[in-house]
């Protein structure tokens, strides 16, 4: 992981996101954007890893990335999804006042999209539909949520998965009328909020979640409404989730307290996990609760999932070098890695299985 | 009063009225002054008396710049790292690591300049580019100032390394000469070029005695009649004696050598070998050290400093640390001339000569326009211990006072706020003093905003209640917790105002606020009693032990698990749930008759739900009411109206509770004896 570039860039990183690559392409990733918060005029910004053709005296590619273009966003930018739209919808997220008609807007916290649907949520405890051809939202949940929703991805379609400040996942199905969720699931007692929410790529029921606490929780919404397995990870707020797109065995998280870490669940290859061993340690897990998975074919059971904690060794390894103000968020594509701070640096790698 | 050091600087304010007695300031929070001016930004032409508008003066520029944004960041994380030093290192290990933190925060200050510099040649308008130059030899000046004191306080090089750091520091910092010589060589006749001699003298000057013989014996290739000194003056660069790091040999071995080599020039130049050549004998005398031959170079030495260490290399190349203040101030005297006095930079490195830390820090105080180098700078001396002895009359000790004067500037930032937090956390006497006050200001706009800064309070908490146990001199333990309490606050007041109750209340259920929790509660039992049917229920149902907060808040929490096991038809339960949170006192009293109306459905229940004990509790609840009902002094009508549905129900209670207590006797009777 010695490859891993830095830039300092003058704004407080809020979000990243890779440009998806075309499915079949033999190309790295090359573009990505990021979104600030926290600044007197936020920006989204797109950058570039390419190497313009121009190769450094090494014969490698130029490290930094630079900077195509940018443009002013009103506001703090609170998540990041790619697709191609043109549209603008103003006012999805409000506050009603108490007793008068009178909107103040409200914080939409997550969005994410299946190309045409967009789904964003946000403080107001709200849901909603979008399409990329439709102006009008095309449904709306009003009360959702008591609490504040903080992130919101897909299921199946036309399923939707929620999760809140009161430590819930909430399982919406856009097929039933009415504002109940489909399904609840919790964290036991103590309502830890919970800040981020990854689909597993390749197995729908498989979910990963950060809170508060740090806590890594993996759950199997098929059953119980309990987690799966809780694991301590880091320190404060995990901001971001993500399995790797097209390895999902590797699961990436990040935190307010400044780290960046790599999970790699691979049991079967053994000494491939001591290519990640520098900082690396191992988990230590805290409860497995449910085991019935008896009906579950055993070719389907996710390493995620499995309850044998002498079988599954999940190493950890520490991506970033010194520890300082908070990782807010990363993105993973392919080989590549992009990672933006509150010390309003964006790191990249591209080498994240050499 | 106190002296000033220096006059302050004079800040124009446009659109200042004095005719109109139009001059008020006032301080405002962030490091600002404000004062009221009709000078309009937006609209330059209109100037509309009525109305004056506000100007903002802030004290430290700099950190609004978006290049020394990067500066800020960058040093943030070596500041840390420097902070985490462990105390336990000595010696060379220790020294070792503080050179290396220096280094790291000149590259930072060099790679800042660069972008400057960069940004400075883009800039289109003329007056930005010169703003930005400007920067640029600040920064400039910057470093120099950092790499001296580095050489002299950090790495304190004893005779004979000393002057090979000082040489790589001019060399560093007077880079003219590499330029000159891609432009010499890349000609077709280097010898033959105009800045020939120059770039030779240059290199000289600068000890590059290898580079300046290679450039030598050009010249001898070039003319040949001139071959036959040269060949003599590279013999003398050659053999010029200097200290090499990996050489064993002592300092007194050294001066003897260099002795010779010096009475060897000396005869060269008594012989009048190089008389054909002016250039080479000025060389020679440079390399006498003859300081008349020095000073005819000012041109090419540029400063004051570069002859200062030329001069030593060539008289006394194993100057002692002590003597150099001597010889730095006799050749600024020297250089100078008399014709011009000293600037604030050359102050700044005579005192760094003169090992006179505090003249340094404060000379650089004033001179420049931030307090990010003189903070940084003074906490690596203090990490040296070099700065212990001094403290100041006011506040705590130079370090923390830098760092403090630093720390509230960037928090008077919008954004870079969460640096700041670092550094106030490093200052022991009055740094967590000073965070309190300033993160109380913080506008909170987004809860991700506020949730970083409750985490910034409560790891603050956490640690404090360590070392408390340790050092109790501060004794402010208990000042966290209201600023966690207050965030909370604020969080769920926004909630409120916004009807969002679900959320006022988790928020109030985190800051622990029974009161808060409670007024909460009220306004979900209000629109209980309004709508008949809860919200939130995904939040009330899963209250777990927070219910315990306030009784309210328990008394919501039993309230609504009573109507699911009504809903759930388990009847029995339901009642004595109902009937406990009457006689446990948990129900406020206002809510007793809603309680009791929803006992109405149980008692009319096909089965006996209620027993007889029970019942008389029911009844005994009902009469505790009606008993202390106020009386009204004056009704009007609709106030009897109310009374009259009240009378109504309190009659339909009574009848219903009578009835079933009457089946209750009969039934209990009939268990008993059968």
């Amino acid at each position: 992981m010695e490859e891993i570039y830095a830039k300092f860039v003058s704004q407080k990183i809020s979000k990243t996101r890779w440009r998806p690559l075309p499915p079949g392409s033999l190309q790295t990733a090359e573009t990505f954007a990021t979104g600030s918060w926290d600044n007197e005029e936020n920006y989204i910004s797109l950058w570039s890893i390419g190497d313009f053709g121009n190769l450094d005296s090494d014969g490698g590619f130029e490290g930094d990335h630079q900077l195509l273009c940018d443009i002013r966003h009103h506001g703090d930018v609170m998540d990041l999804q790619t697709l191609s739209v043109n549209q603008q919808w103003t006012t999805a997220h409000y506050h009603t006042g108490p007793g008068s008609p009178s909107y103040s807007s409200a914080p939409c916290t997550g969005v994410v999209c299946n190309n045409p649907e967009i789904v964003t949520v946000g403080e107001d405890g709200r849901i909603n539909l979008f399409r990329a051809d439709h102006k009008e939202a095309v449904r709306t949940i009003d009360n959702a949520d008591s609490s504040t929703l903080h992130a919101v991805t897909f299921l199946r379609t036309p399923e939707i998965l929620t999760v809140n400040s009161i430590g819930q996942l909430k399982i919406w199905d856009f097929r039933q009328q009415g504002n109940e969720p489909s399904q609840i699931l919790s964290l036991t007692g103590d309502r830890v909020p919970l800040h981020c929410v990854d689909r597993h790529p390749n197995q729908q029921h498989v979910v990963a979640t950060g809170g508060q606490d740090g806590m890594l929780s993996i759950w199997d919404v098929r059953q119980g409404t309990m987690p799966v397995s809780l694991l301590k990870a880091h320190e404060a707020e995990m901001w971001e989730v993500h399995f790797h797109p097209s390895n999902p065995e590797h699961l990436f998280t990040c935190s307010e307290d400044g780290s960046l870490w790599h999970w790699d669940a691979s049991t079967d290859v053994p000494e491939k996990s001591s290519l990640f061993h520098q900082g690396g340690r191992s988990s230590t897990f805290l409860s497995h609760s449910i085991s019935n998975q008896a009906n579950v074919h055993q070719s389907v059971i996710s390493s995620w999932l499995s309850t044998d904690p002498a079988k599954d060794r999940i190493e950890i390894t520490s991506l970033l070098p010194s520890r300082s103000l908070s990782v807010n968020t990363l993105d993973v594509l392919g080989p590549c890695l992009v990672c933006g701070t509150d010390a309003e640096a964006i790191y990249v790698t591209r080498h994240l299985f050499s | 009063m106190e002296e000033l050091d220096g006059e302050p600087t004079v800040t124009l304010i446009p659109g200042v009225n004095s005719k109109k007695n139009q001059m008020y300031f006032d301080w405002g929070p962030g490091e600002m002054l404000v004062c009221e001016t009709s000078f309009n930004k937006k609209e330059k032409s209109e100037m509309v008396p009525s109305c004056p508008f506000i100007y903002i003066i802030r004290k430290d520029v700099d950190v609004y710049s978006q290049i020394l944004r990067k500066l800020f960041n960058e040093s943030h994380g070596i500041f840390l790292g420097l902070q985490r030093i462990d105390e336990e290192l000595t010696g060379k290990s220790r020294k070792s690591q503080l050179v290396r933190v220096s280094k790291n925060y000149r590259s930072v200050i060099r790679a800042c300049m660069e972008e400057m510099h960069q940004v400075a040649i883009a800039a289109k308008d003329p007056a930005n580019g010169r703003q930005f130059s400007s920067q640029v030899s600040i920064l400039s000046a910057m470093e120099l100032i950092w790499n001296l004191c580095e050489i002299l306080f950090i790495e304190v090089a004893p005779a004979g390394p000393l002057l090979l750091h000082l040489l790589d520091w001019v060399r560093l910092h007077v880079c003219e000469v590499d330029s000159l010589s891609a432009d010499v060589l890349g000609s077709e006749n280097p010898s033959k070029h105009d800045s020939f001699w120059n770039l030779v003298t240059i290199l000289v000057l600068q000890g590059r005695l290898d580079e300046a013989r290679q450039m030598l014996s050009k010249e001898a290739d070039a003319s040949p009649a001139s071959a036959g000194i040269c060949r003599i003056m590279g013999d003398l660069m050659r053999t010029m004696p200097i200290l090499s790091p990996g050489n064993t040999q002592t300092l007194t071995e050294l001066e003897l050598k260099w002795q010779h080599w010096h009475e060897e020039c000396e005869r060269y130049l008594q012989d009048s070998t190089f008389a054909t050549s002016p250039h080479l004998e000025s060389l020679l005398k440079i390399m006498l050290g003859d300081e008349a031959a020095l000073l005819e170079q000012k041109e090419l030495l540029s400063n004051w400093y570069h002859f200062l260490v030329t001069r030593l290399l060539y008289s006394n190349p194993t100057v002692k640390p002590i003597d150099l203040h001597y010889y730095a101030q006799s050749s600024l005297d020297l250089f100078l001339g008399g014709e011009s006095s000293p600037e604030p930079l050359d102050n700044i490195l005579l005192a760094a000569f003169e090992f006179d830390i505090h003249q340094v820090i404060k000379e650089c105080s004033i001179a420049l326009s931030n307090w990010w180098f003189v903070a940084h700078l003074t906490d690596l001396l203090d990490h040296c211990k070099l700065l212990q002895s001094h403290n100041l009359y006011f506040g705590s000790n130079m370090r923390e006072f830098l760092l403090l004067e630093y720390a509230s500037g960037l928090f008077a930032h919008p954004s870079l706020w969460q640096l700041g937090v670092d550094y106030f956390d490093y200052c022991p006497e009055l740094g967590r003093v000073s965070l309190e006050l300033h993160i109380e200001r913080i506008p909170l706009n987004t809860e991700q905003k506020a949730l970083k800064v409750l985490r910034i309070c409560e790891q603050r908490q956490m640690t404090e209640q360590a070392i408390l146990l340790l050092t109790s001199h501060t004794g402010d333990v208990g000042l966290w917790t209201p600023r966690v309490r207050s965030i909370c606050k604020i969080l769920a007041m926004k909630a409120v105002r916004n009807n969002r109750l679900g959320s006022a209340l988790s928020w109030s259920i985190r800051a622990k606020d029974a009161a808060f929790a409670t007024l909460v509660s009220d306004r979900f039992l209000r629109d209980y009693c309004e709508r008949g049917c809860f919200s939130d229920l995904d939040l009330i149902d899963n209250l777990g032990p927070a219910m315990m907060l306030s009784d309210r808040l328990t008394f919501l929490g039993k309230y609504r698990e009573f109507h699911r096991m009504y809903g759930e038809k388990r009847f029995a339960d339901a009642a004595s749930l109902l009937l406990s949170l009457m006689t446990s006192r948990i129900a406020p009293r206002s809510f007793w008759m809603t309680l009791l109306t929803d006992a109405l459905p149980l008692l009319e229940q096909k089965q006996v739900i209620f027993s007889a004990e029970q019942t008389y509790e029911l009844m005994r609840c009902l009469e505790d009411l009606t008993s202390r009902r106020p009386v009204h002094g004056e009704s009007d009508t609709e106030q009897l109206q109310d009374d009259d549905i009240e009378t109504t129900k309190v009659e339909m209670l009574r009848l219903s509770l009578a009835r079933n207590l009457a089946r209750a006797i009969i039934r209990e009777g009939s268990l008993e004896g059968s």
